[in-house]
């Protein structure tokens, strides 16, 4: 079964450079855990030091309530998947799986009852006997996969382990690695630099930008209600609006812009007379007739271009302003054409005003 | 087959096809071919005066290597080549595999260089003025000798070059690029991952070793050993310079016929020699399970 992961202020130099900073956050036992972001954020390291390969320079990672640190990752209840696999092209299907418990001296017999039944869980029936370098991509996945959890571990790291298969198959993967951990109830780390892939399988996200922890939250939290202007665009598509908040409504904040005054939610309380930008998502942008609606938009159709459930449009406003949004194909066509006038607005619950500037990257 | 001498052609043009063709043509049979038929054919010819070559008495016999299986003092010798050869082979292996590990995964990159360059210096000196150098130093006034007494790790010097010793030293020193680089090099294409998943799944150190990384090197040990054990059993010049007596190695007998005139007595111990070495080449192979092809790359 699944244990807890709990990293408490942990920073990671390599150097004067810091590799993670000031990370703080618990996985519970049983969870699908995902740290986002792009590339060279720091969550690799991360990963590496829950895995046990380095100790954290500052702070402290429990796992199932006890401190990790000194502990080798031979010795810690963990397992990791590998960007590259890393299978041993030596061995077969069979001894790269029954690998970590012939070293912990499983005795054979056990083993091989072992062995088969995570072949079964994996589906990989009657691969047992072959060189792993004569697998497909995805049934080195497998192995991989299964390999890892043969040692019966607390917690399964996987270092964006889908990257390197082709489209199709990733989405297959997902939905069986997500399959996997349900059943088995291990703690599962994922670690991608792919939205798509950390929304639909996790219980929670934590998204990662130069080496500090942005947001954690469920994928719809994320996606809905960013609180950074980083998550804001690092998830998902974003228009954005720039300009200085004029008037404060409770929860809510009035942006005055070039293009005219935005009412929108505030998560990070923005005061009076700070420099902010809009958020808003191209599918929460809508078409309207009214010429008095709130936050509305007078803008030119720049381009149409149909995708079958939806056509995505660029507009642009007056000023000169891109905007995208998406209008979902009901069975009609979009009563709009290249050129025309439209008017667009968008309701200020999904609408985000963040304080932009700092580490933001689309 | 045929497509690639055209494309040869095309490429090289008729000139360039012929010279590469007269090279390696020429090589082969001048550098590899002729003397090894001349000294087969030496082998299989009795010693004999000048001016009986050519006449009755020139004929193909077995006897020099008869003399070899009758004479048990040169039987003695060559099985303690041998043996003397395993001992150099096995200690230059347990001393390098640490270092190509060291090198090929452990040191940072600025370092590697630096130790490479460690290794290769001594080499930009002859080998016989390398082994002058272990003479010196394992003199029985020898630095050896006054570091082991003022250690007070023995009373008296101990004359080091009376047995075997100071012959293995030095021919393990001498051999050890021979057997760290084709380790190095094979153990250098680990991916690391391998190494971390290994760990990561519980294993010792020691586990890792027997378990990944020496079954992925094994092509490189092989190669090493071969050419180390080649080395070891075909040089002179190390049991020359730091042997005795009683350390002879076979390849001074062949030396000694040679210079004794007895030129097919020699090429009969040289081929025999050679034969050797052909033998525990492929013995390398069946051990470590690799093809010639590999071993060759």
């Amino acid at each position: 079964m699944g244990q807890d992961v709990e990293i408490t202020d942990v920073s990671m130099c390599f150097g004067d450079v810091y590799a993670v900073r000031g990370i703080n956050v618990h996985i519970e036992a049983g969870e699908f855990f995902s740290f986002l972001g792009p590339s060279g954020c720091g969550k690799t390291t991360l990963l590496r030091l829950v895995s046990g390969f380095m100790d954290p320079t500052k702070g402290q990672i429990k796992i199932g309530g006890k401190d990790m640190r000194g502990i080798g990752s031979n010795n810690r209840p963990t397992a990791m998947i590998f960007q590259n696999l890393a299978l041993f092209p030596l061995m077969t299907v069979t001894g790269n799986i029954g690998f970590g418990l012939e070293v912990r001296g499983v005795p054979k017999a056990e083993r091989i009852k072992k062995v088969e039944e995570l072949i079964n869980l994996v589906d990989l029936h009657g691969a047992g006997d072959r060189k792993v370098s004569e697998l497909s991509g995805g049934q080195m996945q497998r192995v991989a996969i299964a390999r890892a959890l043969a040692v019966s571990p607390a917690v399964l790291l996987l270092d964006e382990p889908l990257s390197a298969l082709d489209l199709k198959l990733r989405h297959h993967m997902r939905a069986e690695l997500r399959n996997i951990q349900r059943r088995t109830g291990v703690t599962f780390i994922y670690i991608t630099h792919d939205q798509t892939e950390a929304l639909t399988m996790s219980d929670r996200v934590g998204v990662m930008s130069i080496g500090k922890l942005e947001q954690v939250s469920t994928p719809d939290v994320i996606y809905n209600n960013p609180t950074t202007a980083f998550v804001a665009s690092f998830v998902g598509e974003s228009n954005r609006l720039q300009g200085t908040i004029s008037s404060m409504d409770g929860e809510y904040a009035i942006l005055n812009t070039s293009f005219g005054s935005f009412s929108c939610k505030n998560p990070q309380h923005l005061s009076q007379g700070e420099a902010a930008t809009i958020f808003i998502r191209p599918e929460t942008v809508f078409l309207t007739q009214e010429s008095n609606a709130p936050n509305l938009l007078t803008c030119n159709i720049q381009n149409l271009s149909f995708e079958g459930a939806y056509a995505v449009i660029t507009l642009k406003t007056e000023q000169g302003q891109l905007l995208t949004m998406r209008h979902n194909n009901d069975g009609t066509a979009p009563p709009i054409k290249v050129d025309d006038h439209v008017n667009v607005t968008f309701s200020r619950e999904n609408a985000f005003l963040l304080q932009h500037g700092g580490a933001s990257s689309a | 087959m045929l497509d690639f001498w055209k494309n040869a052609l095309k490429d090289l043009g008729k000139i360039g096809v012929a010279y590469i063709i007269i090279t390696v043509g020429a090589w082969m049979v001048f550098m590899i071919l002729i003397p090894q038929l001349i000294m087969l054919d030496y082998s299989f010819k009795p010693m004999l005066a000048l001016r009986d070559i050519g006449g009755p008495k020139d004929v193909w016999t077995l006897k020099n290597y008869i003399v070899f299986f009758t004479n048990k003092l040169h039987m003695a010798i060559f099985f303690k080549t041998i043996w003397s050869s395993i001992i150099v082979t096995s200690v230059a292996l347990a001393i390098c595999y640490p270092i190509a590990f060291y090198l090929a995964k452990v040191a940072r990159s600025a370092r590697v260089g630096l130790l490479m360059l460690g290794l290769i210096i001594p080499y930009w000196i002859n080998e016989l003025l390398r082994l002058f150098a272990w003479q010196i130093i394992l003199a029985d006034s020898g630095i050896m000798n006054k570091l082991l007494m003022f250690l007070g790790i023995i009373a008296d010097p101990i004359n080091f070059r009376a047995g075997n010793e100071a012959v293995i030293l030095g021919m393990t020193y001498a051999y050890i690029l021979f057997m760290v680089f084709p380790i190095y090099n094979v153990i250098e294409s680990l991916d690391r991952n391998q190494l971390d998943a290994a760990r990561d799944l519980g294993a010792s150190w020691l586990r890792i070793h027997r378990k990944i990384v020496i079954p992925y090197a094994k092509p490189g040990i092989a190669v090493g050993c071969t050419m180390t054990f080649m080395l070891a059993a075909g040089t002179v010049a190390a049991p020359q310079l730091l042997g005795s007596p009683s350390s002879f190695w076979f390849t001074q007998v062949i030396n000694t016929n040679f210079e004794c005139a007895n030129w097919n007595q020699g090429a009969a111990y040289a081929t025999l020699l050679m034969l050797l070495c052909v033998i525990f080449m492929f013995i390398m192979l069946k051990i470590f399970k690799v093809g010639l092809k590999e071993l060759t790359q």
